[in-house]
């Protein structure tokens, strides 16, 4: 493994040279060679390191160090990486999904006069997002996160030409900065406590550390706030939606499958610190899941084929968070895995369709799509199906697990995880009939079917999404079925335990859930079979105005921030220091103008005033006159 | 032998009157009459004072430096009179005056 593991993260950046440098040069079939070809290549790589890694119970991480980032007397920072179970399975989704991905962008960017450009930022967004997961410390895993938050902001502002694009993207790294700076704090502050940012250093002296509870408290929540900015929760979720200005391959790859999962990868890394501070896991647990819930209403209610999908992603985000904040962290890097089979899935499904109407995004212009476009027809039911938790497909083992694990810990998050689900079902329905039942409402276009290189990444994802859950069987229904419980043993410890729950407990949830899922899916077929909404009324106006956060948002901080701008110009710029600075320019002039007489152009006055001065300065010299 | 005073006092006058006569009046040639005077007036302090110090060092070279300086001082008083007056010669060529006023054209 210690051979070839630094090809992993090197083969997209140097995908990101060549496609960056030649992008003007290089002919389209070249780079569309390569970009996808890197990441083909470092996928095969990181099957490798999946099948060689160290996993199970007390399983060691792997630490291969290359070279020092930075090596000074008391801190010393290695470009190391840390490959353990976690880091191999984030590594495959990465890889992999991102190879499906950008051979999905090679058919959806083929027009695009920036094909070249695109698919250097997209290598490039692979070779930050490994950097992340394959750190050894609090440093590498910065660095990735700041090069995903750039190449976010890069590719959604990517038709730059659009002001309202570039605003968006604006907006995506604001916000994340936001989070940032909790991440750097943290940073400062673990160093301060344990003097090194190697994870492995600082998990081995944390249990017999004398860090008080506070510390971890305030580390944790800063990492937290970090957390929400990446992965898009309250209060800093607003920059997800806008993201989808980009092109619908990137909020496929960087805003549904990897990079907004970034904030729970960061969580199970550290979850021996985030279990030391019961207060923060509690608050995790109630952001998540009030997020999740918010998030599901405003979809319910979104005509944009994306913004759908793009809420959809942030709800199921804060389910995972629920699920990190009951401490079942096995089910929600679960959750990280199916979800971005399926949302990656449904994100290439929604941009063939777009791809198909000629760039609508509306789907009340939509509808009936099912009989013209058949193969993202099929793949996107089963995307539906999954994600809404239908068994067997993959959804259903990862949501029930999470599900299950906030019926454990929390009632009342169990609850609202409940509604969460079923909203689930009943926004996607509601959003795979307006698209695909019904007849085709906008008669001027013509869709057609997408190519093979959009729809066979969209086959791929399919098979993997209705598999994908069996890796993670619950004991109810196989003993020792849960591949993945034990295979991230060696990361998270042994945190479930055992389901101390009854078996038929557990499959009364399960299937009220279903009858529930099921009966939000027939209401939305009646609902929206060849039908959209009508004009939103009541609570429903609440959701279609996405809650009002963006205006709210606009008053309490930008509007606010402007008026003390404005105040800040007009008496400390204006009234202060430009007074100042212009002060000190109308006091010499002054100065000269009263002085200036003494300038006659006589030369005997000069003299006069020479020896004045000389005899002055000899009698101040000598007799310390004056 | 003469005190020592009387030389400053000389001096002095020489001094002030060469100074007076470059301040108030406005022909150059006057006026560089009067700074040669106030450069004379130096020399001859020099020369005094030089030969004060020689007499109480008798046999020695105490007090030499001052008569050296004196002659530097003519020389170079010399070279400024030989440009000083070739200025003049340039003015009066110019303006076919010897009047300083038409300096004060520097003021502008």
């Amino acid at each position: 493994m210690e051979n070839y593991i630094w090809l992993i993260p090197l083969l997209p950046f140097i995908g990101f040279i060549i496609n960056g440098l030649g992008r003007n040069a290089l002919p389209k079939s070249l780079i569309s060679l390569i970009g996808p070809g890197v990441v083909f290549i470092s996928f095969i790589l990181s099957v490798m390191v999946f099948a060689a890694v160290p996993s199970g119970a007390g399983a060691e991480p792997v630490i291969i160090k290359m070279f020092d980032i930075f090596n000074l007397e008391n801190i010393k920072i290695p470009f190391a990486f840390q490959i353990d179970a976690l880091t191999s399975l984030f590594m495959l989704i990465i890889t992999g999904v991102g190879f499906l991905i950008h051979v999905y962008a090679v058919g959806y960017m083929h027009d695009d006069k920036g094909f070249g450009k695109f698919f250097s930022y997209f290598n490039l967004f692979i070779f930050s997002m490994l950097i992340l997961v394959m750190g050894s410390n609090f440093m590498m895993m910065y660095i990735g996160w700041e090069g995903v938050g750039l190449c976010s902001y890069l590719l959604i502002g990517f038709w730059y030409q659009n002001k309202d694009y570039t605003i968006a993207a604006r907006k995506a790294f604001i916000m994340n900065r936001i989070g940032d700076i909790g991440f750097l704090i943290a940073m400062f502050w673990i160093f301060k406590e344990f003097g090194t940012l190697e994870y492995k250093e600082v998990f081995t002296a944390l249990p017999t550390s004398s860090i008080s509870k506070g510390a971890v408290t305030g580390i944790t929540l800063l990492l937290f706030l970090a957390a929400t900015g990446k992965s898009a929760q309250l209060p800093l979720f607003t920059w997800l939606p806008d993201a989808m200005a980009g092109p619908t391959p990137v909020s496929a790859l960087i805003h549904a499958a990897t990079m907004v999962t970034a904030g729970i990868f960061m969580l199970t890394r550290c979850n021996l610190l985030f279990d030391m501070a019961l207060t923060t896991r509690e608050l995790v647990a109630w952001v998540g899941i009030i997020t999740a819930l918010i998030t599901a209403t405003i979809a319910m209610r979104q005509n944009d084929i994306k913004k759908v999908l793009a809420y959809s992603t942030v709800s199921q985000l804060g389910l995972m968070f629920a699920a990190l904040g009951m401490g079942a962290y096995v089910a929600a890097v679960f959750h990280v895995l199916t979800h971005a089979f399926f949302k990656a899935l449904l994100f290439m499904g929604s941009g063939s369709v777009i791809h198909a109407m000629g760039g609508e995004q509306d789907m009340t212009k939509m509808g009936g799509l099912r009989k013209l476009m058949p193969k993202t027809n099929i793949t996107m039911l089963i995307a539906c199906l999954a994600i809404a938790g239908i068994p067997p497909l993959s959804g259903f083992f990862s949501k029930d697990e999470m599900l299950l694990s906030m019926f454990l810990g929390n009632k009342i998050i169990w609850v609202l995880g409940f509604i969460v689900s079923v909203l689930t079902a009943f926004y996607m329905f509601r959003w795979y009939f307006m698209t695909f039942y019904g007849e085709l409402r906008n008669k001027e276009v013509h869709p057609h079917e997408s190519p093979a290189t959009m729809t066979v990444p969209m086959m791929v994802l399919a098979v993997l999404s209705v598999i994908g859950g069996f890796i993670g069987i619950p004991a109810v229904f196989a003993a020792n079925g849960h591949k993945l419980n034990d295979f991230l043993a060696g990361v998270t410890g042994v945190h479930e335990g055992g389901h101390e729950i009854a078996a038929s407990t557990e499959i009364m949830l399960m299937a009220g859930l279903l009858i529930f899922v099921a009966g939000a899916i027939s209401l939305t077929y009646k609902k929206y079979n060849g039908k959209t909404d009508g004009k939103s009324e009541g609570i429903w106006r609440l959701f279609e105005n996405k809650w009002y956060v963006d205006e709210i948002y606009q008053a309490v901080f930008i509007n606010q921030t402007e008026n003390l701008g404005t105040m800040l110009k007009k008496y400390v710029e204006k009234a202060g220091i430009a007074k100042a600075l212009f002060g000190v320019g109308s006091l010499s002039v002054y100065i000269s103008k009263q002085t200036k007489s003494v300038q006659t152009g006589h030369i005997g006055t000069y003299l006069l005033l020479m020896v004045i001065g000389i005899v002055a300065g000899i009698g101040f010299f000598f007799f310390g006159m004056l | 032998m003469i005190p020592i005073s009387y030389y400053l006092y000389l001096s002095l006058a020489l001094f002030s009157i060469g100074m007076a006569g470059a301040i108030i009046r406005k022909n150059i040639v006057i006026m560089l009459m009067c700074v040669e005077l106030m450069l004379n007036s130096v020399n001859l302090l020099l020369v005094a004072f030089s030969k004060m110090h020689h007499a109480k060092g008798e046999g020695t070279l105490a007090g030499i430096d001052g008569q050296m300086l004196v002659l530097f001082i003519m020389v170079v008083a010399a070279a400024e009179v030989a440009v000083g007056l070739s200025i003049m010669i340039l003015f009066y060529r110019k303006t076919y005056k010897t009047d300083v006023e038409f300096l004060n054209r520097l003021k502008h």
